[in-house]
């Protein structure tokens, strides 16, 4: 397995030279350093002189992509791509272009959003799986038809629908808990529940139809006729043999998810005022601030590709007859 | 038997999910509120964090830069304005906006001098002025907020300079230096300040136009950016001390003066900015220690100076929070002001020293609905309304008077409205072939269309009423501001019953046909007239915004096409002079005319000289009006100028001159001495907060509603029965 795992991450760097030049395209397809240096600058009386001298500070004073004045291996490493590129393989993310230090904001705003997503994924989860499991177990029933038909509806309205709709019922009707906003240590606590629920919620419909789906296909093998053919109550075929066998697609689906959890949610923690990473990335955006949109997507990268080995590993665990050579 | 043994487990453990389950619920939902049982459970505040003079408030962006050298967005202004401490500010009462002292001892002294270096009158005409000198006093005994840059330890050292490892280790913000000190203002804070304006690598936005003005400031660039080379690697502090500006002089340890290229009587306002706040010279040092920049511990960040307030926590991704400074000299409540003031309680804390408010709360609230509702609970104090909201807060009377409606007065909600000293306006671009240009035929076009667009009805529409038509490019309370009949552009309107209307659309259709464009047919094609609208307006949302613009075009029978980008885009299309018809906007930077009309003013072209004239309009009797306009003091014969280039413009019309937005504010009862000021941002200070009246509200207004926990818990138990009672029946029966 260790070999295999060393192939991966041998494989795991073209994809992030190539991820890396593909954020830099396509951010400087839209945005110029001119850009950038008037939208750090100000509208307001910026001469050329101060966008010059704005883009020599942060380094966009250079070619983007090739230096013709450069000799030999200069015309590639004195670029923006170069530059900008290279120490992010030691992750070392440098300073965003208002300054502050992305590994140390990073660092900080990882808590916040794993508070928020870790108990939605886990509730998430085990709701979603015990809704798949109860539409299996009454597989052919009114009971499976209108939890379908449930589930199809609650997948078809917007995740803003239910962001909006459960600050107003839970935080503003009923007053149970704050509408957005967030502390830290257990005061924290009180500002989890809504976003919590509301990403339960907005979960349940795709998830359970998911779960269901991958159950009702375990349900129809050979295996579980035998289980049932050898006096097995319906319960522990369910959840001794079609759980455990529906393992891996599940596995597939939640454990490539959970280092992209760092990442958080743009639209949730933009409504429910958490400061994480999902909100530290759409303000980069709108702010054009190239140094945090290229630490995040590589970031975000590296996660998904560990999440992707994660996944492989996490297979021989959940069948062994998997081998990873 | 054999069937009781495998269903008695079974039963056995759906129970104890079931109780499981139960319990979860109640350890994930119900405990956690319960802890907070001494206040509303929906409180988004620390336990007993609303008594006493708390201010609540929200920012939706986060600042970027609190440096005053760097700063300058309303969103960044409103902590530092409240921190820092130029020499002069806007008086808190007094319309229109007038300046008054903050530091100075009084308002500065103000010397003219000829090329030889004689003293002239103060009425001189500005072409004999060769240079001006603002000579400041500041008020002795004026302290620094405790601040760890300027602690001291018994032998008179600086205790964290240099910084020892075993402290960088330890401090990860600024509240984790343990030791504190403060020191006297002194003059030399102040120049030390400007020689920070002019050093490059602080990027400081006003330098480029500091040093058209301030003498010897461009010199001063290249000789600090020259030092700057010279320091070694480990140096990250150059001291601007050493290197001297021509035009700053520390004359005392109190006064300082500054000299001005020229007359540049604008000058005064910028004294009232944070730019020329001050800033000591250890705090800079302090900051550029190794490792603390690392930490973001920098001036960026962290904020020093005299005012009444301190960022005490500054986490700009949640919230931040002010705290009164204990240093404060405590300055008195303005005891002047319009004799309504009296009445309405604005002058009753005259002469009472200053803050009354103790901390303010600043939270991270980027979306509309979530901060409006929490206004609505009572943990907002103020609040502003978007178009979402307005129609919930505001209504109007049939004489078009905007009032509260019955629900915001139920709650003793306040409403204050004020007109912005802004403008938005819709441009031609006058170097565009068919609208742009002096032809006869391009201003009848442009007065046409001038007409044609009601920006009355866009007001309505899109606006909630909140704006004014403006008729010139000076808003209500900027001297040269016209009321009434004298004040409309009569190229549009007419005045008819004590008020502006505008001019039928058979006017515009007569003077489009003058211009050759008969039915807004375009002669050359025999087709209608292709105009372009450029804007920044996109996606969805902005839609009708297009159409209404297109329909406003179509009275005329011109077709409008709508070339929308993002800004990045549009500003390109600016500086190259490829836009038509644009729509953009103006914030005073101070209160003068002069302000507002070098928005036209010919070098000032966007494409020419980079400036802020978007039209790129270029006319040489506006021009030499404004070059006399702008160094003259106020008084009938600026207003006599300002009136002949408003004239100017209403007939060459550049510009629709669009609207004024009107700032429609909200804020409860419990907040005091609320009154907008479109100027200053330095007014936390004045105002008041009745702690024990915000719990009390809040608490009647977020009662939980405990019926509806019960309601979920009964749900969730009665679909359990039925599932767990179908589950034992599908158990018992035969296997499909």
């Amino acid at each position: 397995m260790s070999a295999y795992i060393i192939r991966r991450l041998l494989y795991a760097i073209p994809i992030l030279i190539g991820v890396n030049a593909l954020t830099f395209v396509l951010f400087f397809v839209v945005n110029s350093p001119d850009d950038m240096a008037r939208m750090h600058l100000g509208d307001k009386r910026v001469t050329d002189e101060a966008i010059l001298a704005w883009k020599q500070e942060y380094g966009y004073d250079k070619p983007l992509l090739y230096n013709r004045e450069g000799q030999g291996t200069e015309a590639f490493t004195e670029t923006i791509l170069f530059e900008k590129s290279i120490r992010l393989f030691v992750f070392d993310f440098g300073r965003s272009d208002s300054g502050r230090d992305i590994g140390f904001d990073i660092s900080q705003r990882m808590w916040p959003s794993l508070a928020i997503a870790v108990p939605t994924l886990l509730v998430g989860l085990a709701v979603n799986i015990t809704f798949a499991l109860l539409l299996a177990f009454f597989r052919a029933s009114y009971l499976d038809f209108w939890g379908v038909v449930i589930c199809v509806a609650m997948m078809s309205v917007s995740g803003l629908f239910y962001i909006i709709g459960g600050q107003f019922l839970v935080g503003k009707l009923l007053s149970l808990v704050p509408i957005s906003g967030y502390d830290t240590g257990m005061s924290a606590l009180k500002f989890m529940i809504l976003p919590v629920i509301v990403g339960v919620i907005g979960g349940i419909g795709s998830g359970t139809r998911w779960y269901r789906t991958l159950f009702l296909e375990e349900i129809n093998r050979d295996y579980v006729r035998s289980a049932r053919a050898k006096g097995l109550s319906e319960h522990l075929v369910l959840f001794r043999h079609v759980l455990r066998n529906a393992l891996i697609p599940i596995l597939t689906g939640v454990v490539v998810v959970l280092p992209l959890l760092f990442i958080g949610s743009l639209l949730v923690e933009s409504f429910f005022g958490i400061p994480g990473l999902g909100s530290y990335t759409i303000d980069a955006i709108n702010r054009q601030d190239f140094a945090i949109v290229r630490a995040m997507v590589f970031l975000g990268a590296v996660l998904y590709i560990i999440g992707l080995l994660l996944t492989d590993i996490s297979y021989t665990i959940a069948d062994p007859r998997v081998r990873l050579d | 038997m054999a069937r009781k043994l495998t269903q008695t487990p079974w039963a056995f453990k759906t129970s104890v999910i079931a109780r499981s389950a139960l319990w979860a619920i109640l350890v994930f939902t119900v405990l956690p509120l319960l802890g907070c049982a001494d206040t509303a459970w929906n409180n988004p505040y620390r336990a007993g964090e609303a008594v006493g003079p708390v201010f609540f408030g929200a920012f939706s962006d986060r600042p970027k830069h609190l440096d005053p050298a760097r700063s300058y967005s309303a969103d960044e202004w409103a902590f530092i304005s409240q921190v820092y401490e130029p020499p002069l500010q806007y008086h808190f009462l007094i319309r229109p906006y007038a300046l008054t002292t903050l530091t100075a001892e009084s308002m500065p002294e103000i010397r003219y001098f000829d090329a030889d270096g004689n003293r002239l009158a103060d009425d001189v005409p500005a072409s004999e002025v060769a240079y001006t000198d603002y000579i400041l006093r500041i008020r002795p005994g004026i302290l620094y907020q405790p601040h760890p840059a300027l602690a001291r330890n018994e032998e008179g050292g600086f205790v964290y300079w240099p910084l020892a490892d075993e402290v960088l280790h330890r401090v990860n913000t600024l509240n984790g230096f343990e030791k504190t000190g403060t020191r006297e203002l002194v003059a030399a804070d102040y120049v030390y300040q400007i020689k920070r304006l002019a050093y490059k690598p602080n990027h400081s936005p006003v330098a480029g136009l500091m040093s058209e003005h301030i003498r010897g400031f461009g010199e001063f660039s290249k000789q600090a950016a020259a030092a700057q080379e010279q320091l070694d690697d480990d140096e990250l502090w150059l001291d601007l001390r050493d290197i001297p500006m021509s035009g700053l002089e520390e004359i005392d340890r109190y006064s300082y003066r500054i000299r001005i290229e020229n007359k540049y009587p604008q000058f005064k306002y910028w004294l009232a900015m944070n730019f020329f706040a001050p800033m000591p010279w250890e705090a800079e040092r302090f900051h550029k220690q190794p490792g603390l920049e690392e930490k973001n511990i920098n001036l960026h960040w962290y904020p020093i100076g005299t005012g009444p307030y301190m960022l005490t926590e500054n986490n700009p991704n949640l919230r931040m929070v002010l705290t009164r400074n204990p240093n404060f000299r405590g300055e008195p409540y303005p005891s002047e002001g319009a004799e309504t003031y009296r009445q309405t309680g604005l002058l009753d804390d005259a002469g009472k020293p200053m803050p009354f408010i103790e901390r303010a709360v600043y939270s991270l609230e980027k979306e509309a609905i979530p901060r409006w509702n929490k206004f609505l609970q009572g943990y907002y104090d103020n609040s502003g309304i978007t178009s979402d909201s307005f129609d919930q807060a505001v209504q109007f009377d049939s004489g078009g008077e905007a009032s509260l409606t019955e629900s915001m007065r139920e709650r003793g909600i306040r409403l204050i409205t004020a007109v912005e000293t802004s403008v938005f306006y819709t441009g031609f671009n006058m170097f565009d072939p068919v609208v742009g240009g002096d032809s006869e035929r391009a201003r009848l076009l442009r007065q046409a269309i001038a007409i044609a667009v009601d920006f009355e009805e866009f007001i309505s529409i899109f606006r909630n009423g909140r704006g004014e038509v403006a008729h010139s490019p000076l808003p209500p309370g900027i001297f040269g501001f016209q009321e009434g009949e004298a004040g409309i552009n009569p190229v549009t309107h007419t005045w008819e019953n004590g008020s502006p209307k505008r001019r039928d659309i058979s006017e515009a259709r007569e003077l489009l046909r003058k211009a050759g464009y008969g039915d807004g047919r375009d002669p050359e094609t025999g087709g209608p007239l292709v105009l372009y609208y450029d804007t920044m307006a996109t996606g969805p949302g902005s839609k009708a915004l297009l159409q209404w613009y297109r329909k406003q075009f179509e009275k005329l029978g011109i077709e409008l096409v709508i070339r929308a980008t993002d800004y990045n885009r549009f500003q390109d299309k600016m500086l190259k002079g490829t836009a038509q018809i644009y729509t953009w906007g103006w914030n005073a930077d101070y209160p003068d005319p002069e302000n507002f009309m070098f928005l036209l003013y010919g070098p000032n072209g966007k494409v020419d000289h980079k400036g802020q004239n978007g039209s790129n309009f270029v006319n040489a009797e506006f021009d030499a009006l404004f070059v006399e306009m702008k160094d003259m003091s106020d008084g009938p014969e600026r207003q006599r100028i300002i009136d002949r280039m408003i004239q100017i413009l209403q007939v060459e019309s550049p510009w629709m001159f669009g609207f004024f937005p009107k700032a429609y504010s909200l804020h409860h009862a419990w907040y005091g001495n609320a009154k907008p000021h479109l100027m200053a941002n330095n007014t936390l200070k004045y105002k008041r907060i009745d702690g024990a009246a915000r719990v009390a509200a809040q608490q009647a207004w977020n009662k939980p509603v405990l019926w509806s926990l019960v309601l979920v818990v009964l749900l969730l138990v009665a679909s359990l029965i039925p599932a767990i009672r179908g589950f034992r029946a599908r158990e018992r029966s035969r296997a499909l």
